[in-house]
């Protein structure tokens, strides 16, 4: 008799853990979108002296 | 511990993704995103729809982990519920101190990035919402005073100025008329729940008016908020967030609204028991849409002129 590797635990956990990722995923790349949108927005412009320097 | 009992457990508290969710309060949260982009796009500032998008959606992490540190300290009281006998803790699929680990991770992680995509008043406002729903409300109000329901409502009702400050920066006199318009409505709300779920409470020994005043006392104090919130929500249709379309809907709704709760201080328990109840449930049921609609209408208020702007 083999031994039965996928128990029903195993794909909860698996579930869990595929949802956990594309989570962490979504949220790089919402950090990303942040950032470009920041970046390209003005909020992180120089002051005029420093960028006439 | 054998092996067998041991595979045993871990089977019975192995939670899924669902649980862990369920735990941050979806219907909660779903409130707490709608009032706060009401806020934010009420404001009469424009904010980029990826900061709005990102801020309201820490905003509405923000409110799940106060969801979770609530179920966490709450479990004895859930268990004996029959309104939250199925949360995942009395459950048995996710444990206290998880819970407990959730919510305070997510409340750190949503304030600093609140404080990140937006600034730094609307962060400092969401930890306090946090802190009054899970100190406040959650370990103090909740299990001492009657009031528990009129003071922790605070909480619920300062969504809508966060999203006022997303966008603005600052606070103003119509994003505290968006907190009062919650914050008046909540107690009505409850009670008509506290009314129906009859010995909830009191099996759980929470102090809800209902126990510590009886019922007679709750349909006065239904009565005597709902005029108070209707005064509220008719006069804001004069306001900067209020106009035609807003003063239509508020007027309808509360004509409903003070009607409903006329009806459930005329009655006794004896009529509300013979109808299973019927009149208090309507009222609830109302009161959910009343709130839903209120926002919905600054909402089109807010949007009429970039809708006429479009057609001209």
């Amino acid at each position: 008799m083999s031994i039965k590797a996928e128990h029903e635990i195993h794909q909860r956990r698996k579930g869990r853990n595929v949802g956990v990722g594309l989570m962490l995923a979504a949220f790089v790349v919402l950090v990303l979108a942040l950032t470009f949108v920041k970046i390209t927005g003005g909020a992180f412009e120089l002051p005029r002296n420093e960028e006439t320097q | 511990m054998t092996d067998v009992s041991y595979q045993h457990q871990t089977h019975e508290a192995e939670a899924s993704l669902g649980d862990y969710f369920a735990l941050l309060k979806p219907r909660v949260m779903s409130l707490v995103v709608f009032t706060a982009l009401v806020g934010l796009l009420a404001a009469p500032s424009s904010v980029h729809p990826v900061i709005a998008f990102a801020s309201i959606l820490f905003v509405a992490i923000g409110a799940g982990a106060s969801g979770a540190l609530n179920m966490w300290w709450d479990a004895d009281i859930d268990a004996v519920m029959k309104r939250t006998v199925k949360r995942p803790i009395p459950a048995g699929k996710v444990t206290p101190d998880e819970a407990k680990v959730l919510g305070v991770a997510l409340s750190g992680m949503s304030v600093v990035m609140l404080a990140l995509s937006a600034n730094l008043l609307a962060a400092g406002l969401l930890a306090f919402t946090i802190f009054f729903y899970a100190v406040i409300y959650s370990m103090w109000l909740k299990r001492s005073t009657p009031q528990n329901i009129v003071i922790g409502g605070a909480a619920g009702a300062f969504p809508p100025v966060i999203g006022w400050v997303i966008a603005t920066g600052s606070m103003s006199v119509e994003a505290w008329l968006m907190f009062a318009l919650i914050f008046m409505w909540t107690p009505p709300h409850f009670w008509a729940l506290a009314l129906f779920m009859k010995s909830d409470y009191d099996d759980a020994g929470v102090p809800m008016l209902t126990v510590t005043h009886g019922r007679k006392a709750t349909r006065l104090h239904i009565l005597i908020y709902t005029v108070l919130l209707v005064a509220l929500a008719v006069g804001t249709a004069f306001t900067a967030i209020g106009g035609p379309v807003y003063l239509t809907v508020a007027v309808v709704l509360n004509v409903l609204f003070l009607k409903g709760a006329f009806d459930i201080w005329r009655r006794d328990e004896g009529q509300a028991e013979a109808d299973g109840y019927a009149v208090e449930k309507s009222f609830f049921k109302l009161s959910l849409l009343y709130l839903f609609l209120h926002f919905g209408a600054i909402l089109v208020e807010a949007m009429l002129p970039a809708v006429w702007g479009i057609w001209a």
